[in-house]
């Protein structure tokens, strides 16, 4: 003990005792994920340096083509389904809940509300918020089966809702094949019938950036009001911490399983909306976008499951992604990207942990010391 | 300690007294052939128990068997792993890279090496840094996903048959036996009669079944699922039946007691997440090397996941991981091969059901007696009238049989009591 007392951390020459605990740990954490993003980028330079790539050029075609402004939209028309996705996963992680069927609930959603939207005729916006309304019901229906699984048969909602994953697809292959797909000759790009005009969401940027984006928005500010200044959110995060503690000042664990993972599975039911609504109007096995439930993961994960840090974290990721068709240009292997992601991920939570466990050492030391002041005077 | 024998007591007093373990697990599986035995002869859906089916299967089980043994193998040492997934990924590749280059066998070393890098990374993630269990493996998944892309892309790329996301085709595969006697294996240039082949063929109720069964197991059997399938018992006897046993399950069970008996837990738990990451490699590497003869992007399809699904199906332990491995090869492999025919499948829940409502009727069991014959019940009209389920949905049947024997058997079961929860030498919990 008397050994780390006396080591002097980085941590240590940056936070000083005048500033308030609250802007210490903010300090930590943002120099602390910057420190994480630049060591990943590191072992990504080495990664491609052994592999005989020049790593310099890569950083300076991503930096080049990331300051566009066209590829600025490029960002945050891509971070849009990942601030879904990730709000999503988040809600889940505030229960202790770790929702992996994402995947699975935004494409039975995407399915369902393109399908749907297509069968009635209503004014622009109605039309717009009905296919919306339908798409968390649908998202929320098919996280319902594992949150009753979890709920009353204690099955792990891991495994749950990766078998869950895989029955979606299978569910949504045949819905699809047998009565949702719309024939048209020559045309190998199958799709449901295609939405009305009434059914698009306008842009906010003509062709480069949709109204989905605000949406995104609304629900992140959605999300950080609900769980941190409401009555539920407080019961939310009480049950998550310790499920028993809270049992005992009556919020069932029970309970809210089932309503985090509704609400869960309602915000991943609009991840594949942007494409629906905005860009492919319809749903079709190669129109809409995959992989956003797990990509949502790790945005969350690097967001620390917090709504400002989703944000920043799904930008990031989707300037990432902008920038890869311009490395495949410049001979470097686009996929180095989404290593670079995954690199990325795991020092952020990395670094994150030793600093909570440094701050946690500095708080006792701090406390101590001020002890040991007042007993002797 | 004290309490070790009252334990013992009180769950020897729930079982049946009479056959004991090992008699039971015989009726039991007896019984299950005559059903399949009964469906196979009322459907004429002969493929149902030849030695086909089972050979596929077995073929299937393999792979989901290693990665719920490397699950297990993490588990017991008290760290859970999700990276399986991705510990799968690196096998594929490392061993369909080592199979082009050097020959199959080393192929499957360089599989299990791949995979022990990602239990490594895995191991120095959680051990060392202590951050989440779950979040590692879920980053290694990642890693490994995008990982072997870009190593595709770089050396695969350009290759006689390669590309981003598909290794070179490897020359030679390793070597099938049969088995002398039973399934007519070769001794010393002598070709054996084929007993099973012989019984298979007759058609007769249970017999020929059995015979199909045990065929499958004993013809054209690759060594490496001979070797995978003596994995279980060695296992087993590792865990169970040696001093490094003992003190690996201690430090899955309860780590601080184990450190204060002088087991270095820390060191351990590197040993197992090692060992299980190895098994995953070697599971990857049995897809892309014995399964098909290369590398192919999306090759373990999941599999990792369904390994710890069958983990806890098995209860944590290594026959258990077999039976839920076998059980997943199994529909798998009927899946393949049954087609259209596979609506006899509801005929066999039907008959399944009505023998769980009869016991259970006897046993005034009243809950159980209710679901089982709303079972019957559904599986009957299913089979009426039912001609033809489409292929999309079949796709989903292994997963949707995982969810449905989870949800019915996970009330029984006791996992290892800290796995999950991570472990700081000298930090009290």
């Amino acid at each position: 003990m008397s050994q780390t007392r006396t080591r002097i951390t980085l941590l240590d020459r940056v936070l000083t005792p005048s500033q308030s605990p609250r802007t210490q740990t903010m300090i930590a954490t943002v120099g602390g994920s910057l420190f994480a993003v630049v060591l990943a980028l590191a072992i990504c330079a080495v990664m491609l340096a052994i592999t005989g790539k020049n790593a310099l050029d890569a950083y300076s075609t991503i930096i080049e083509t990331g300051t566009d402004t066209n590829k600025l939209l490029e960002t945050l028309r891509r971070a849009t389904p990942l601030i879904f996705s990730a709000t999503a996963v988040a809600v889940g992680f505030k229960m202790n809940l770790f929702n992996i069927g994402v995947e699975g609930q935004y494409l039975f959603a995407a399915l369902i509300a393109a399908e749907a939207g297509s069968w009635v005729g209503l004014p622009a916006p109605l039309h717009v918020s009905y296919i919306l309304i339908v798409a968390m019901i649908a998202g929320a229906a098919w996280a319902s089966i594992a949150a009753l699984l979890k709920a009353y048969k204690g099955i792990h909602e891991v495994i749950s809702t990766i078998m869950l994953n895989y029955i979606a697809l299978a569910v949504i292959q045949w819905l699809f094949e047998s009565f949702f797909r719309e024939e048209i000759e020559g045309n190998l790009n199958v799709k449901t019938s295609i939405l009305p005009d009434s059914a698009r969401i306008p842009d906010i940027v003509d062709g480069r950036l949709n109204g989905m984006f605000l949406v995104a928005l609304l629900v992140v500010a959605v999300f950080w009001v609900l769980v941190y200044r409401s009555r539920f959110g407080f019961r939310l995060r009480a049950s998550g911490h310790n499920a028993a503690a809270a049992s005992t000042a009556g919020i069932s664990a029970r309970h809210m399983i089932i309503i985090s993972m509704l609400i869960s599975g309602a915000i991943a039911g609009l991840v594949a909306m942007q494409s629906v609504l905005g860009e492919a109007f319809a749903y079709g096995p190669s129109a809409t976008p995959i992989q956003y439930g797990f990509a949502g993961i790790t945005v969350a994960l690097l967001g620390r499951n917090h709504p400002i840090g989703i944000v920043i974290a799904a930008i990031l990721f989707g300037f990432l992604d902008s920038t890869s068709a311009a490395l495949q240009l410049a001979d470097v292997p686009n996929s180095i990207v989404k290593v670079m992601q995954a690199i990325i991920v795991l020092t952020v939570v990395i670094v994150n942990e030793a600093t909570i466990r440094r701050l946690n050492v500095r708080t006792a030391e701090q406390a101590r010391a001020k002890l040991e002041t007042g007993g002797a005077s | 300690m004290s309490t070790e024998p009252t334990t013992k007591t009180t769950t020897t007093a729930r079982q049946v007294p009479a056959i004991g373990r090992s008699g039971r697990f015989l009726l039991t599986a007896v019984t299950l052939v005559a059903l399949m035995s009964a469906t196979r002869i009322w459907t004429g859906f002969d493929n149902l128990t030849s030695s086909g089916t089972t050979g596929a299967a077995l073929r299937l089980t393999v792979p989901i068997l290693l990665a719920g043994l490397a699950g297990l193998w993490a588990e017991r040492v008290g760290v859970l792993n999700i990276g399986i997934e991705g510990m799968m990924i690196f096998g594929t590749w490392f061993g369909a890279y080592g199979a082009w280059q050097w020959g199959p066998w080393a192929g499957l070393v360089l599989a299990i090496v791949g995979g022990m890098l990602g239990g490594g990374i895995h191991a120095i993630a959680t051990i060392r840094y202590n951050i989440d269990q779950v979040i590692s493996g879920v980053v290694i998944n990642l890693l490994a996903l995008f990982g072997a892309r870009y190593l595709s892309e770089l050396f695969f790329v350009g290759q006689r048959q390669g590309g981003i996301s598909q290794s070179p085709p490897q020359s030679s595969g390793i070597p099938t036996i049969d088995f002398p006697f039973l399934a007519g294996g070769n001794i010393g240039g002598w070709k054996s009669p084929d007993v099973l082949l012989w019984f298979e063929e007759r058609g007769w109720f249970v017999i020929a079944d059995i015979a199909g069964l045990l065929r499958g197991i004993t013809a054209g059997v690759s060594l490496a699922s001979l070797f995978a399938l003596s994995l279980v018992p060695i296992s087993a006897w590792i865990l169970w039946r040696t001093s490094f046993g003992l003190r690996l399950r201690s430090s899955g069970e309860s780590p601080q007691s184990a450190e204060s008996l002088g087991v270095n837990v820390i060191r351990l738990r590197y040993y197992g997440l090692l060992i299980s990451g190895g098994l995953a490699g070697l599971g990857g590497g049995f897809l892309s090397i014995v399964s098909s003869s290369y590398y192919r992007q999306g090759q373990t399809a999941g599999r990792g996941f369904i390994g710890l699904a069958t983990m806890i199906f098995g209860n944590w332990r290594p026959s258990g991981v077999l039976g839920g491995a076998a059980l997943f090869g199994y529909s798998e492999g009927i899946k393949l091969v049954a087609g259209r025919s596979i609506t006899g499948l509801f005929l066999f829940i039907a008959l399944i059901s009505a023998l769980t409502l009869l016991i259970s009727a006897g046993q005034r069991k009243q809950r159980r007696s209710i679901a089982a014959a709303v079972a019957l019940i559904l599986a009957m009209v299913a089979y009426l009238t039912i001609n033809e389920v489409p292929d999309s949905l079949t796709q989903g049947l292994p997963y949707l049989i995982t969810l449905i024997v989870l949800a019915t058997a996970s009330q029984r079961l006791r996992p290892p009591a800290q796995a999950g929860a991570p472990y700081r030498p000298g930090e009290d919990h």
